[in-house]
């Protein structure tokens, strides 16, 4: 009733927790059994360790939050040595997140990230508003999210799904750019870029200045942009953006996304994937449906199924 | 082991201005153990506002499943939380974060604890539990002013209890460092909770002694996945503890406090 079957992805059900949002799985092992989601969504990798953003890195919004972190990570290699083998243990794909300051610097974490025996997909990280140089430098440009796409899917052995912004004009042109330049799928959105301001001293609330929204105050907007996505292109797409809960999960596929990944709902409530995946099949029964298949895409009713949403 | 349960409301009330305390009730206390530790407590039925909330553990009482959190009424969230009333549920997520080293070598040994504000409230449990083991707990406690004081005599029955007010208005003025320079006081070891200038002046004046620090951090998850409340550790420029998981108490130089 809830397998899904993507681009080097076959997933017990469509629910997989957001890069960054659950580190490398290891809090969260703790907490329940990793075996119950569709997959793993890790946080970045970059070439080098990095620290990341000086705190304050979160800041509170009506219906969400914002969050500059700046890619803390241990490094590609502390991720292979480390972090990647305790997950091995997990029948659990993993879509490592991919990100770099160059092409150069993607192009090593992808080559080398993809070798890892229980890594089945790449997730190119060209959104993160929250560093100085890569991250959304590349993926407002439909040329440098093109070339990076198509240099990564060079030396990538395996699919590359490829993580969209929101915070451009045109979205659909940037995934149509990607999907030419060999994308095996898209995942969207990534977080809005935003800012707060302290009362007391008038200056901004995180270190960063500016951080990226999320939380379900973004959900509406990935909505629209997952729908218009979906129409423009025909590689599939893994719907992000303010998922709280089973229903949240049916409008994404509604919308047109084949699986969805939780992001801040794990902050709020660490439980959370594990409670949605075992709520899902009651929600499909009582809007009627007996496979997560025939909800993808609904609100598209004059658009055929693509064939990757064969069983 | 972590949990989460919708815990019983016992008892809540203001003990001092914007200062509540909040007892709660529930399984999820068999797990809580050592003083020092946080709950993350969801104010919210709704979206706003979204994150939960990390409390200190005041005290923990294994015998009737209760446990006691003190809090300031300082924001939107706190604020929610404070018209809570005893009967109704609160969400708790925790036992959360590593507390305060306890052993056997402590026994006999003069334990000096320090906390201003509302970095008072863990020392409570500490120092029940350190008298519980043969130490010696003294306090030197600061508050604003005596107003937002509280627990005085809760602690006075435990040890020798000092206090430093902003004003003057109880104990001596100035602040906890002033208070245990004014009182001549000797220790053995020193467990400290407050704000970042306090932890960073004691851990500068007691080089030579053995201390431990409890930070604050504005935190996301509270478990250690989110890495918003990491701070820099000495001499490794990628190296970072996570104040929720890797502490909150950390021993005196382990972590840089400019965090």
């Amino acid at each position: 009733m809830l397998n899904i079957t993507l681009p080097g992805l076959t997933l017990k059900n469509p629910v997989m927790p957001a890069s960054g949002c659950f580190g490398f799985g290891k809090e969260f092992s703790n907490l329940y059994d990793l075996n119950k989601l569709g997959a793993i969504m890790i946080k970045a990798a970059t070439p080098e360790a990095r620290f990341g953003n000086e705190t304050p890195r979160v800041a509170e919004t009506p219906g969400g939050m914002l969050n500059a972190i700046g890619l803390q990570n241990p490094g590609l290699s502390g991720v292979i040595q480390t972090e990647l083998p305790r997950l091995e243990s997990f029948d659990v794909p993993i879509i490592a997140n991919v990100a770099g300051s160059s092409i150069e610097d993607y192009m090593e974490v992808a080559e080398r990230i993809s070798q890892a025996p229980n890594v089945a997909a790449l997730e190119l990280n060209i959104s993160c508003p929250n560093v100085k140089t890569g991250g959304i430098a590349f993926g407002t440009d439909p040329k440098m999210a093109a070339d990076l796409t198509e240099a990564v899917k060079r030396v990538s052995s395996v699919p590359v799904y490829v993580k969209l912004s929101p915070n451009v004009t045109s979205i659909s042109e940037i995934a149509i750019a990607v999907e030419q330049a060999g994308a095996d799928g898209l995942t969207m959105i990534n977080t809005l870029l935003g800012m707060r301001l302290d009362l007391k001293t008038g200056r901004p609330v995180l270190a960063n200045k500016t951080g990226g929204l999320s939380g379900p105050a973004i959900k509406p907007v990935a909505i629209r942009m997952i729908h218009e996505v979906s129409r423009a292109v025909s590689i599939p797409i893994i719907g992000m953006g303010g998922i709280q809960s089973a229903e949240d999960v049916l409008e994404f596929l509604y919308a047109g996304a084949s699986a969805v990944a939780v992001g801040t709902a794990n902050f709020v409530n660490p439980f959370i994937c594990s409670e949605i995946i075992d709520e899902l099949p009651e929600m499909l029964s009582k809007y009627g449906f007996s496979h997560v298949r025939e909800c993808i895409g609904r609100s598209h009713e004059d658009a055929p199924k693509p064939d990757y949403h064969r069983a | 082991m972590i949990g989460k349960e919708d815990m019983q409301i016992v008892s809540h009330k203001e003990i001092a201005k914007d200062i509540f305390e909040l007892v709660l009730q529930g399984e999820l206390t068999r797990q809580m153990t050592k003083p020092g530790q946080f709950v993350h407590v969801k104010v919210s039925e709704t979206f706003v506002p979204l994150l939960r909330r990390p409390i200190s553990i005041a005290r923990i009482s294994r015998e009737d499943r209760t446990f006691t959190i003190i809090y300031r009424k300082s924001g939107e969230g706190t604020a929610l939380l404070s018209s809570k009333k005893p009967g109704e549920k609160a969400d708790i997520i925790g036992p959360l974060g590593n507390g305060f080293p306890i052993d056997s070598s402590l026994k006999g040994k003069k334990v000096l604890l320090t906390g201003g504000g509302i970095g008072v409230p863990p020392l409570y449990e500490l120092s029940r539990q350190l008298k519980a083991i043969g130490a010696v707990p003294v306090h030197v406690l600061g508050f604003e002013n005596i107003e937002a004081s509280f627990y005085k005599e809760e602690f006075a029955r435990l040890g020798d209890t000092y206090f430093s007010t902003t004003d003057g208005s109880l104990g001596v003025k100035g602040f906890v460092t002033d208070a245990i320079s004014y009182h001549e006081i000797e220790f053995d070891s020193l467990y400290a909770c407050g704000p970042t200038p306090m932890l960073k002046a004691l851990e500068t004046r007691y080089t030579e002694r053995e201390v431990y620090l409890s930070l604050e951090e504005r935190m996301g998850c509270g478990i250690g996945a989110c890495f918003a409340c990491v701070c820099h550790i000495p001499n490794d420029p990628a190296g970072y503890k996570k104040v929720c998981s890797d502490g909150p108490v950390f021993r005196a130089g382990e972590v840089v406090l400019s965090c």
